[in-house]
């Protein structure tokens, strides 16, 4: 038998390893969930009992969240939840069949210009304009909020520094590579110095490197103090950035909370994924001694507050990979929206 | 319902600029061949129909045929102009190039952007007009300086059609659908507008028909303003393309918040 052990074993689940130490010297004013709205000014969206159907279909119910300024609020859910129609809804390029959304203060869709006007936004799809270059990008779009060119072209560059895309300036968009629209899109996001940002899926389709670029851009806004509502279905992306984080399905609220309060309430133990035998078969061997089982695909994932008696009976199983890890967001986003949840 | 449609509408009576600016940015960029192009196109139109025909059918009410069609040439090339910007280059920048889409991310409204691209549309519009009528000057069939009179009247046209277009637009599922516009409302236009040849000469019913169509009243205050003559019902008729460069306008707002933003 071959054990692999990955993680940090020894830590247990309660306390486990702060991924984001930045995250916590930023955010200190976070350090309670009662604490967060202090007074209406803080609160950067709330959205109450919110729903939206297009024909029959349900795309958003019910829905209520508040995001305090300052902090990095995350949308999860699987493909097709509703996290998209949430940011349209909150942009107020569509309007709520029922509930009220409020955004900066503003009314929304009524008032949702003014709440745009210090809005920030990445949309899910690219944008941007392919028949300018960067730089031509950064000005029509600042255009769009009213800003005059000479006040423009004086804070381009230090936006082009910020995507760091200054080598890039008088690019075509077309010639850009993935992370590098991203990155433009995201300085495009900034050209009114926005309080908040609206960023839908933002590093879909990037590669890991420049998936971690934008991640440290984000987190430098944050340390600015900007406000962020994420939507993502990458959960190692809602970890790093999200102070509190809410995952949907059909367009309803499941859960709502810190990532790791999260982890802690909904797996609260280590996780040992066992494959190279049958899943099945191993159910009946492992399972009565862990909290709980679940198969995917040819993995068995076993939570378990004691691993090591786990071990103890797959010792002298053949051909078996044991990997044990603390758990993480992903096993509570597959515990909430996956097998369990299905019908 | 009219609070929705309200928020949609034009925010100020500038942001409109911020679009305009945009469409002209991505333009500059072709200028070169768009204004050969609006060059090349009169001089077919004019050499080839005027000189053709008109060596045919002599004179039309006391002018040479060429002076006749000068005017209903400008008139004309002021709404395929600004039709053509509508239902294409404004569809493809609402459509599959999402610029709408970005711009809706700010503080415009979506009434700023429609109106910004009509302006566009318009300018246009006036460009092609004005290379059209720069040509029937050079051949002497255009009186100085009645016609400057012709040049705010080519504006008006080009956004009265945009603005009908951009209802097309709004309504279009895929430009497949354009072709109909154009050939059951733009094409019959053309001749029952007086453009190539008097109303006159047309039925009765088609007569009373052409007091509605648009093209016919930018005929009626271009044709007089280039040949110097006096002009009747003035009034009349700009009222009746205001209408036409109003009413679509706001009728469009709200076809397009229902596409747009639901």
């Amino acid at each position: 038998m071959q054990l692999l052990t990955r993680a940090n074993v020894s830590s247990s689940p309660s306390r486990r390893p702060e991924s984001n130490p930045f995250k916590q010297e930023c955010h200190g004013h976070n350090n309670a969930d009662n604490s967060l709205f202090r007074s209406k000014s803080d609160v950067a969206i709330e959205l109450t009992n919110v729903s939206k159907s297009y024909g029959d279909k349900v795309v958003v119910d019910q829905l209520s969240f508040t995001i305090a300024s300052g902090e990095c609020f995350g949308l999860l859910g699987p493909n097709g939840a509703g996290k998209s129609t949430v940011s349209r809804l909150v942009l107020g390029m569509a309007p709520p069949d029922e509930g009220t959304i409020t955004v900066l203060g503003e009314p929304v869709p009524a008032r949702a210009r003014l709440a745009r006007s210090r809005i920030g936004v990445v949309p899910q799809f690219d944008t941007l304009d392919r028949e300018f270059t960067a730089r031509e990008n950064l000005l029509v779009f600042g255009r769009y909020f009213g800003l005059r060119t000479r006040e423009l072209e004086a804070a381009i560059p230090s936006l082009l520094e910020f995507a760091r895309l200054e080598s890039k300036a008088d690019v075509p968009v077309a010639e850009l590579s993935g992370g590098m629209k991203r990155r433009l899109t995201l300085a495009c996001a900034l050209i009114n110095d926005p309080q908040l940002l609206i960023l839908d899926e933002p590093t879909t389709g990037l590669d890991p490197h420049a998936r971690h670029l934008i991640w440290e851009r984000l987190r430098s806004l944050l340390a600015r103090g900007k406000t962020i509502l994420l939507t993502t279905h990458f959960m190692e992306e809602a970890d790093r950035l999200c102070d509190r984080l809410c995952v949907i399905e059909h367009g309803r609220k499941i859960v709502e909370g810190r990532p790791h309060a999260l982890i802690d309430e909904q797996i609260g133990c280590d996780v040992i994924e066992i494959y190279g035998g049958n899943p099945r078969e191993l159910i009946s061997v492992v399972g009565p001694y862990a909290q709980r089982v679940e198969v995917s695909g040819e993995t068995l994932f076993c939570y378990a507050s004691d691993p090591e008696q786990v071990r103890v009976q797959l010792r002298g199983q053949t051909g078996l990979r044991l990997l044990q890890r603390p758990p993480n967001l992903e096993d509570v986003f597959l515990r909430l929206t996956g097998r369990e949840m299905k019908d | 319902m009219w609070k929705r449609y309200a928020a949609v509408l034009p925010a100020n009576p500038w942001n409109w600029v911020a679009v305009w600016r945009r469409n002209y940015m991505a333009w500059k960029k072709a200028a070169i061949a768009s204004i050969l192009g609006n060059l090349a196109e009169p001089m077919t139109s004019l050499f080839g129909l005027g000189f053709g025909l008109g060596a045919m059918v002599g004179g039309v009410d006391g002018i040479p045929y060429v002076a006749f069609l000068a005017a209903g040439m400008v008139a004309t090339s002021a709404m395929i102009s600004a039709t053509f910007e509508t239902i294409h280059a404004t569809f493809a920048r609402m459509h599959a190039k999402r610029t709408w889409e970005s711009a809706l991310c700010t503080q415009l409204t979506l009434g700023d952007i429609i109106l910004g691209e009509l302006a566009w549309a318009a300018s246009k519009a006036l460009l092609a007009g004005t290379a059209m009528m720069l040509v029937a000057a050079t051949i002497g069939y255009a009186s100085w300086p009645s016609v400057l009179f012709a040049l705010p009247v080519i504006a008006l046209t080009g956004f009265a059609f945009a603005s009908l277009a951009m209802i097309v637009t709004a309504l279009a599922p895929s430009y497949d659908y354009f072709i109909f516009y154009q050939t059951l409302f733009l094409t019959p236009m053309l001749f029952l507008s007086g453009a190539v040849f008097p109303v006159t000469q047309l039925p009765d019913i088609f007569q009373q028909l052409s007091h509605l169509l648009p093209l016919a009243h930018s005929i009626e205050l271009i044709r007089p303003a280039m040949l110097d003559r006096p002009g009747g019902s003035v009034g009349l008729h700009i009222s009746a393309l205001c209408i036409y460069a109003v009413v679509p306008f706001f009728l469009s707002v709200e076809l397009l918040r229902r596409r747009l933003m639901c």
